[in-house]
């Protein structure tokens, strides 16, 4: 990922080290998956764009690939959605997911 | 009972019981944030037996905000909380921002008093503060349960509500009432069938970095002392999205932030943490930012809407409290969440208690929940500024009317010798024009802000 420089010349960092900042305890349960078919038929892929931690990557066939380890757990996706289905959404395994200290 | 056999990553739903004799347990509260704390401590003062589950390692574990805690519904929970309560900074500046991509209005108020006891408001980790709040339900004797999901509801013979189905082996638990505050997305709420308000129209998302600074520093960018801080409240910075941003201080670090209609963040095509970027490349901004190292991000949905998405708070066999309520205040002016949970949780424990004496959990009992709640602020102040939300979300709070003061602003105070001074009126009129706000929205929207405000 790029590293986008703002005006005042300190640089942001990357997404990936801005992810890797926070601590997630990875279940083997994904708690979330996506309907890669479902996907294809829509034009609007709001998942991608909106999903704070930008876990859905669209890919060549027109369908979303999903990668639930680094999610925030927040709900945007689901509710973003366009097509009914297409998300399978629930929490992580007690005691897995995301770990805030600072928030 | 094993493992609760649901299919992966499908909600586990309903599964119905014989209507247990002997529950587990008096109540289960789900979700040990600061609702269901305040409603375990509540229940645990009064000797009745109470599970406090938590999907999280540890309460707070999985939450965020944007971040001010008001103290003064802890004082009726906790006496001189100030003294124990892990905060970060004590609000003593109280900034409201009002922004376009190049300029910014700050109405920036200071009072020595808020830095004193009983204090009127504090920054705080939220995995520092939620676990102190649970601490307390547990030293009155309330359980525990951390990392365990409420993943469904148990129905007894007659439909009531009677427990909770959760993700460990052997996984159900029985109660006589079930508190569900489970949080913006309430699960619990939706398979209890009382959320009728999901969609995304109602929800914001909110998208926060903490910056480090040293101490001084920020002691030095803010202009505060000692334990003081500043919390700054942003309308403008979004472009293109309704919402708003935030500036607050920790001890040493900077929180910045926005918030964000999910809606239009959906039409905009924009990434939340390029909003953020945005907000931080601002001149107004940049200052007191600029160098410090990023060290979390989070993001946590918000109940954005009030009074007009909030579930049935009540029904058989269960309560609601806090954000999975949409107990959460986002009227502009105001800013409140911590408080909204806490003194709905409260009222939410208070009520259970009497359940339990009058041994009836019933829908038709519960009901004085409701009732309860409109005599505190956690309701009558969402059913007063029930117009707030909507109002603060419009294109003309959000757009319109920050360029127009900020341009009225900016033609008073540019000296245009030798053109003599146009009169303010003029300009006014002026920058009225010049932002397309039409005379006839400015007296709606002052009407409707008197009505909810005034």
């Amino acid at each position: 990922m790029s590293v986008h420089p703002t005006p005042s010349g300190w640089s942001e960092v990357s997404f990936e080290d801005r992810m890797a900042l926070v601590d997630f305890r990875l279940s083997s349960r994904a708690h979330i998956t996506v309907d890669g078919d479902a996907c294809r038929g829509c034009t609007t892929k709001a998942c991608v764009t909106a999903c704070p931690a930008n876990l859905f990557v669209p890919v060549s066939d027109g369908s979303i690939v999903f990668n639930y380890e680094q999610c925030f757990e927040c709900g945007t996706c689901y509710l973003v959605c366009d097509e009914s289905g297409a998300i399978t959404w629930t929490y992580p395994d007690g005691g897995h997911g995301v770990v805030f200290h600072k928030s | 009972m094993s493992k609760p056999d649901r299919p992966q990553g499908a909600p586990a739903g309903t599964k119905r019981i014989p209507t247990p004799t002997e529950p587990d347990v008096d109540v289960i509260v789900v979700g040990a944030g600061p609702a269901g704390a305040a409603a375990a401590l509540v229940l645990a003062r009064a000797g009745r037996s109470v599970y406090l589950l938590e999907r999280g390692p540890f309460p707070g574990s999985k939450n965020m905000y944007g971040g001010v805690i008001y103290g003064r519904i802890l004082d009726t929970l906790i006496p001189r909380w100030w003294e124990e309560a892990p905060v970060q900074r004590w609000v003593t500046r109280r900034a409201t921002m009002v922004m376009t991509p190049t300029q910014a209005l700050t109405i920036d108020y200071r009072t020595a008093a808020w830095g004193e006891a009983p204090y009127n408001g504090a920054t705080a980790f939220r995995p520092d503060f939620d676990a102190w709040l649970a601490d307390h339900a547990v030293a009155a004797g309330a359980t525990l349960v951390p990392s365990t999901t409420a993943v469904g509801l148990l129905r007894g013979d007659r439909g009531q509500i009677v427990g909770v189905q959760t993700d460990r082996p052997d996984g159900d638990l029985t109660a006589r009432l079930v508190i569900a505050c489970d949080g913006v997305n309430s699960f619990l709420a939706k398979e209890a069938g009382l959320y009728h308000h999901p969609e995304a129209e109602h929800f914001t998302l909110g998208a926060k970095e903490v910056l480090a600074l040293p101490r001084d520093e920020i002691e030095k960018r803010f202009g505060l002392r000692g334990l003081e801080g500043a919390d700054f409240e942003i309308i403008g910075c979004t472009p293109g999205i309704a919402g708003g941003g935030f500036i607050y201080t920790n001890l040493e670090s900077v929180a910045v932030g926005v918030v964000l209609s999910l809606e239009d963040l959906k039409r905009s095509g924009k990434r939340p943490e390029e909003l953020i970027a945005g907000l931080k490349a601002h001149p107004a901004v940049a200052p007191l930012v600029e160098g410090a190292e990023l060290t979390e991000y989070s993001a946590h949905l918000i109940p954005e809407a009030g009074l007009h998405m909030m579930p049935e708070l009540y029904g058989p066999g269960m309560l609601v409290a806090g954000d999975a309520g949409a107990f959460c205040l986002a009227a502009g002016i105001w800013l409140e969440g911590v408080n909204f949970a806490i003194g709905s949780g409260k009222v939410a424990g208070e009520v259970a208690v009497q359940a339990l004496r009058a041994g009836d959990t019933s829908a038709t009992f519960l009901g004085r929940y409701q009732d309860a709640l409109t005599d505190t602020f956690a309701l009558a102040d969402h059913i007063k500024l029930q117009g707030a939300p909507a109002l603060v979300m419009s294109d003309n709070v959000q757009r319109r009317y920050p360029e127009l003061v900020c341009s009225l602003v900016e033609s008073l105070f540019t000296v245009t010798n030798p053109t003599p001074k146009k009169g303010a009126l003029r300009l006014a009129r002026e920058a009225a024009k010049g932002s397309g706000v039409r005379l006839r929205d400015l007296a709606r929207d002052g009407w409707a802000a008197l009505r909810s405000y005034g």
